[in-house]
């Protein structure tokens, strides 16, 4: 019987779980978004029907036409360009951060969850202070030191996600170190490093995967709000978040300026929540509906 | 309870000294000078010098830590640069109003998301669920600035139904006792002020609660979901009992803690979507203010507003778990 389902799923659960994400309906739409999004992000300059900063007074506030598909803003450059070089940054914001999350958070929580004592205590009541503060303010104060930029919006909101990564880790790396494997590789004589980086970190995988794709589309929103607020990228950008903010004084005369932008932070952000959801079923049935 | 309650409250406090350290590090850990930064690349040396000694940043950085400790012990968070009056005077006079509008967006949440997520739960797999599921979904992944912009367009500017901001009309006459305007116009009943406030709050409020009415709906119905599996409920309905007595009687009160939960941590999406949404719609609030400072380079606005706004966070998660008890009975706390 146990031979049967290992020949099943091929000895692999990596395998396994991309077959059940394939299986799942929302975990596909996910998927095809996000898809979508890394095609235009990468064929952008193929796409793209006029150049996103290309200005053109005499063409401002041009309803959608056939010239415009989504019409053109303030300073005449045309919008459904400004959007698709929009999900570069969109994308990178999403990467970059989550990406400083990630290592920070996971060699964070690896130690403290490894090693215990005196080192758990002090990383994880840091992360407990950095979880005190609404996510976004602690972005918001942190731009507000260093400068607005797109730059330090991205470290920012890589910051404020460590203590999440630490956590699922943590948690992880404590209950699977107490584990018979984790002894018997101790006793074939593994160090530290490698029992961490060969054994530990591999079974913790799955949360992680999980926590990251939703981590990206949060990050996504909040680079945009951010950028809304003037504190991430700076115009003449097209970033989508900093696109809605120039909307707010056209809303009565262009209201297209504000409306297609939102919708593509929505795709964008939809994508990675349904992926994010998709994994989740996939990889730990345990944590299925919450 | 009384000895719980008063252990989570001296547990807090290292949490509040880390968070003021957090906030006075990020203030203070600018790479150039503060007073510099604060008032620009052409401020006269006297003026530095002038800024310097009054906000003490002569002194060293562990003794102007203790300063602001202390002051923080005595609600003094120092002087805003931009007005001269104390940082905590500009924010009570500020707070009532972002109290106000998350009062009513957590309402709406509330009102809309939990009644929504039963239904879904009761009608699994029905239209109303795959479709009201979708809405959470899309509210979750949507920016909340978009979500005010696109209702004040709608509402304000094209059907001209409701006003696009502000707290008040102008020309209406109203007392500020609380400077929370909804309890101020029924106190001196003031029937027409107060539908004056409700109608600026509608549009706000709806930006606001809809995220944390998205999280509420799925977490409600999941929970639910996972309550009416139970032994219990399945007795329950064999006793003969009526649907609408098994759910909200039986299978509601256990599903509620999570919900609570939820309904709580949404506080702390409410306090960070208040600076978006007073923003938008220009809502005289503390998150509006604290924009403003940034804009301003007023550090020591923007230091007290994210210490007030993180301490209130840390409050009312200590509230969320007290309420526990009075739901949950089996909860011991020691």
């Amino acid at each position: 019987m146990a031979e049967e389902k290992l020949k099943e799923y091929g000895g692999n659960p990596w395998l396994e779980a991309g077959r059940r994400l394939m299986k799942s309906r929302i975990g596909v739409l996910g998927i095809v978004f996000i898809g979508i999004l890394v095609l235009v992000a990468i064929f952008a300059p193929v796409i793209a029907p006029h150049d996103p900063l290309e200005q053109n007074i005499l063409k401002r506030y041009q309803a959608p036409s056939s010239e415009h598909l989504l019409g053109t803003d303030e300073m005449g450059r045309d919008i459904l360009s400004r959007i698709i070089y929009g999900s570069r940054i969109s994308l990178q914001v999403g990467l970059f951060s989550i990406g400083i999350a990630l290592v920070t958070g996971v060699f964070l929580g690896l130690i403290a969850g490894y090693y215990g004592g005196v080192l758990d205590m002090v990383i994880m009541r840091i992360m407990d202070i950095m979880l005190a503060f609404p996510a976004i303010l602690l972005a918001i104060a942190i731009v507000a030191i260093l400068g607005p930029q797109l730059r330090n919006a991205m470290l920012a909101i890589g910051v404020i996600n460590i203590p999440r990564f630490a956590r699922i880790i943590r948690s992880s790396t404590i209950s699977i170190k107490e584990s018979e494997y984790i002894a018997a590789a101790r006793m074939m004589g593994a160090n530290d490093f490698r029992i961490i980086f060969h054994h530990l970190l591999p079974n913790a995988m799955a949360p992680l995967i999980v926590q990251t794709t939703l981590s990206i589309a949060t990050a996504i929103l909040e680079a945009a709000a951010l950028s809304f607020l003037g504190l991430g990228a700076q115009p003449p950008t097209p970033e989508w978040g900093a696109m809605l903010s120039d909307a707010r004084s056209s809303l009565q005369r262009a209201p297209w300026v504000a409306t297609f932008p939102g919708l593509a932070i929505i795709f964008g952000v939809l994508g990675f929540n349904l992926m994010g959801d998709g994994l989740r079923d996939a990889l730990d049935p345990k944590m299925k509906n919450v | 309870m009384i000895n719980y309650i008063i252990k989570r409250l001296l547990a807090l406090i290292p949490v509040i000294i880390g968070v003021a350290l957090v906030v006075f590090l990020i203030i203070h850990l600018i790479p150039g000078d503060p007073a510099q930064t604060m008032l620009g690349e052409r401020a006269s040396p006297e003026a530095l010098a002038q800024l310097r000694e009054s906000m003490g940043l002569n002194e060293p950085l562990h003794i102007q830590f203790i300063d602001f400790f202390k002051g923080l012990l005595r609600f003094d968070l120092g002087r805003s640069i931009m007005s001269n009056n104390p940082v905590m005077a500009e924010i009570s006079v500020r707070f009532p109003a972002t109290l106000e509008l998350s009062f009513f967006a957590i309402v709406f949440a509330v009102v809309v998301g939990i009644p929504a997520g039963i239904f879904a739960a009761t009608h699994q797999n029905s239209l109303f669920d795959n479709f009201s599921m979708l809405i959470a979904l899309i509210g979750v992944s949507m920016p909340i600035f978009w979500l005010g912009l696109m209702l004040i367009w709608l509402f304000a500017v094209n059907l001209g139904w409701l006003p696009p901001s502000s707290r008040l009309s102008v020309g209406i006459n109203l007392e500020y006792i609380t400077n929370i305007l909804f309890i101020d116009s029924i106190i001196q009943m003031n029937w027409a002020a107060l539908k004056d406030v409700l109608s600026h709050l509608i549009l706000p409020a709806i930006a606001l609660g809809t995220i944390p009415m998205a999280i509420i709906a799925r977490m409600t119905r999941s929970s639910m979901l996972e309550v009416l599996k139970q032994d219990y409920i399945r007795t329950a309905y064999s006793k003969g009992l009526q649907d609408r007595v098994v759910v909200y009687k039986h299978a509601l009160k256990n599903a509620f803690i999570p919900i609570i939960t939820v309904v709580g941590l949404q506080f702390g999406v409410l306090l960070g979507g208040a600076v978006l949404t007073e923003t938008i719609f220009s809502w005289p609030g503390l998150g509006k203010y604290l924009v403003d400072a940034i804009y301003a380079r007023d550090f020591p606005v923007v230091q007290g507003g994210i210490l007030f706004f993180a301490i209130s966070f840390v409050f009312v998660n200590l509230l969320v778990d007290i309420s526990y008890a009075a739901i949950d009975p089996r909860i011991e706390y020691n």
